[in-house]
């Protein structure tokens, strides 16, 4: 016991003294916290917008009002001509011109049908169909509110977003975001630690000693589950603070998830390392293999159920999105074990998986 | 800085204590690797307190037998004792009492000189006043006292390669293993290292050397010749060079890898 723990003491030191690595550990989860809560966001507020309205009557007036103190849409330019509205897109000062047609309420009296006109800039797709959804809804809303006196029968939907009621972008990467960092700090690190020591010939030294093969393994992969935990809590505690992101349901499941992630994380590292022979590969191997699957076949950012069926099947081997939905569950639905021990098994799975095969491996190499 | 004498202090094989009792029985030592035979029916005994020198040419089979002894690699068959214990069933006390110096001098270069002996002497089950007290006196006859909070990344090669022998002998083993040891210094330092032998030897160590610089092999007690798995040769160095009648060791492996 005595001997794992001066080899315990030693890999601490390694880490300690590497300042990359610190940047990694300690640095990196609080910059891509703050980066995808701030910066990228899918979120439209203040779109600029440009209105023309030859008309300029109660009605016209009144729905240029209700969207533009929706706080969606900020008024960019009023359009004195139909000839300005190509110029106000083409030098990007809006992404939405609203057209009013001339004589509106006299129109909607007399026809009982009036017309306007959304066009969006869908140089960014995404952007303009939601802007233009945004506008059609506002719309909608007025023409219910100022004709439900004359209609006798009505379908009123009500409309509730269940669990992020505001849609706000950050709850949904902060999940993904857990599962991406604690993977990397606990596959990429865990792995260089131990091509690391392979590179240098210290791995041969430690195996004539007395250290049993399992002590080393432990040994290194020991201080990177604590700080690998301690960097959930950091993400935990700054998305919770910075970011209000809710935590309903009970933090020690959470914890106790997130652990058993790091170790599934790490058993994956030891895996990597016991096949790989250079720090670069198993950096390569981590990264490619791992981070750009976790981002993109996890539910991280784009959903499964979207994906063509044999990118779906990609994503029932991905542990990380099993970790994501325990997590979304537990944070935002505030669920208990009951709802998510069926993911929860399946990484108790991966990680007996990872660890069994690695020590075959490990076991292969030194015959 | 230890200064560079011009008439190095060599001890001689003379006066050392050799008991008749081995402590290295190897006996039909096979190591395949598929159908690659490294190791074909080594037979060879080391004796307590010798300096055994394990020579041959890069891939005769030197590095993979000396990795079987220390507990590295299992054997493809073979019987094999080691320190008195066996390889097989005795494993943890064979590698309780040996030590082992590899190529690439297996010392930490973002550790300091004392956090090294630390951590080896904790994996080796030292208590902690042995340590302090073992450090001390060998930074002491190394002459780093001075470096012992230098990260082994700044300090010189030769003074590498002297810590990790010494390293390699903290906890008193009965065999020492060096697997070519002198590998990228100069021959003063050379000269100074082997000093460090021949005192490990005069203090009762067994010494179990690999090198390809057939020079050292004359500061052997016994020396061995592998060559394509086999050992073709194995006596003491004035022995081998009269019944090959060659004047240097040199002469000796060239004739015997020539005639074979």
């Amino acid at each position: 016991m005595k001997r794992f723990g001066a080899f315990v003491v030693k890999e601490f030191y390694h880490i300690f003294r590497d300042y990359r690595t610190l940047l990694i550990l300690f640095g990196m989860p609080a910059v891509q916290l703050m980066l995808f809560g701030y910066v990228i966001t899918n979120e439209i507020k203040d779109a600029r917008i440009a209105i023309y309205d030859p008309s300029k009557d109660v009605v016209t007036r009144t729905i240029s009002d209700k969207i533009l103190s929706s706080g969606y849409f900020i008024l960019e330019r009023n359009l004195n001509n139909v000839a300005e509205i190509e110029d106000a897109f083409r030098y990007g000062e809006v992404g939405l011109a609203i057209i009013f047609e001339p004589e509106f309420a006299k129109k909607m009296e007399k026809t009982g049908t009036a017309h306007l006109q959304v066009i969006g800039d869908a140089s960014d797709p995404n952007t303009a169909n939601i802007l233009v959804n945004y506008v059609s809804g506002i719309i909608s809303n007025y023409l219910i509110s100022i004709n439900s006196e004359k209609i006798p029968h009505q379908i009123i939907p009500e409309t509730r977003m269940m669990y992020n009621g505001e849609l706000k972008g950050v709850y949904m990467f902060v999940p993904g975001l857990m599962a991406m960092l604690l993977m990397l700090i606990s596959a990429l690190m865990t792995s260089l630690a131990i091509t690391r020591e392979k590179e240098l010939g210290t791995m041969e030294l430690l195996l004539v000693s007395p250290l049993q093969p399992v002590q080393i393994i432990i040994g290194k992969v020991f201080p990177y589950v604590f700080l690998a935990f301690i960097d959930a809590i950091i993400i935990l505690i700054l998305a919770n603070t910075v970011f209000h992101v809710p935590v309903l349901g009970s933090v020690s499941l959470l914890l106790g998830e997130s652990f058993l992630y790091i170790c599934m994380a790490l058993s994956l590292g030891i895996l990597i390392s016991t096949i790989t022979s250079s720090q670069q590969i198993a950096m390569m191997v981590s990264l490619v293999a791992l981070m750009l699957p976790t981002i993109l076949l996890s539910g991280f950012i784009f959903p499964v159920e979207n994906m063509p069926w044999i990118l779906q099947a990609f994503c029932y081997v991905m542990p990380p999105k099993y970790f994501i939905t325990i997590i979304k569950s537990i944070m935002l639905q505030g669920n208990g074990l009951a709802n998510v021990w069926h993911e929860t098994l399946i990484l108790l799975g991966f990680t007996l998986f990872f660890l069994i095969l690695s020590i075959k491996k490990f076991n292969i190499r030194l015959a | 800085m230890n200064d560079v004498t011009l008439t190095p202090d060599i001890r001689t094989k003379q006066g050392m204590a050799i008991s008749s009792e081995n402590i290295i029985l190897v006996k039909d030592l096979v190591k395949k690797f598929g159908n690659f035979i490294a190791n074909d029916h080594l037979t060879f005994q080391v004796r307590k307190g010798e300096i055994f020198g394990f020579l041959g040419a890069n891939g005769a089979g030197k590095t993979t037998a000396i990795k079987i002894l220390c507990g590295l690699w299992y054997p493809t068959s073979g019987e094999l004792n080691v320190a008195g214990y066996d390889i097989y069933t005795q494993r943890e006390k064979v590698k309780q009492n040996i030590g082992y110096m590899s190529q690439k001098f297996s010392l930490y270069d973002d550790l300091t000189v004392f956090e090294n002996i630390r951590f080896y002497g904790g994996i080796y089950g030292l208590r902690k006043n042995e340590i302090s007290e073992r450090a001390k006196s060998l930074m002491e006859k190394l002459d780093l006292s001075s470096a012992r909070n230098k990260l082994i990344r700044d300090i010189p090669l030769g003074w590498k390669q002297k810590l990790a022998f010494s390293v390699a002998m903290l906890h008193n083993p009965k065999i020492v293993f060096l697997d070519e040891p002198t590998g990228g210094v100069d021959p003063i330092t050379r000269r100074q290292f082997w000093n460090l032998i021949y005192e490990a030897a005069h203090g009762g160590t067994t010494v179990f050397v690999t090198t390809h610089y057939m020079d050292e092999s004359e500061y052997c007690n016994r020396v061995s010749i592998m060559v394509d798995g086999r050992i073709a040769a194995l006596d003491t160095p004035e022995k081998l060079k009269y019944q090959y009648n060659a004047s240097t060791m040199d002469d000796v492996f060239i004739r015997l890898a020539r005639g074979k």
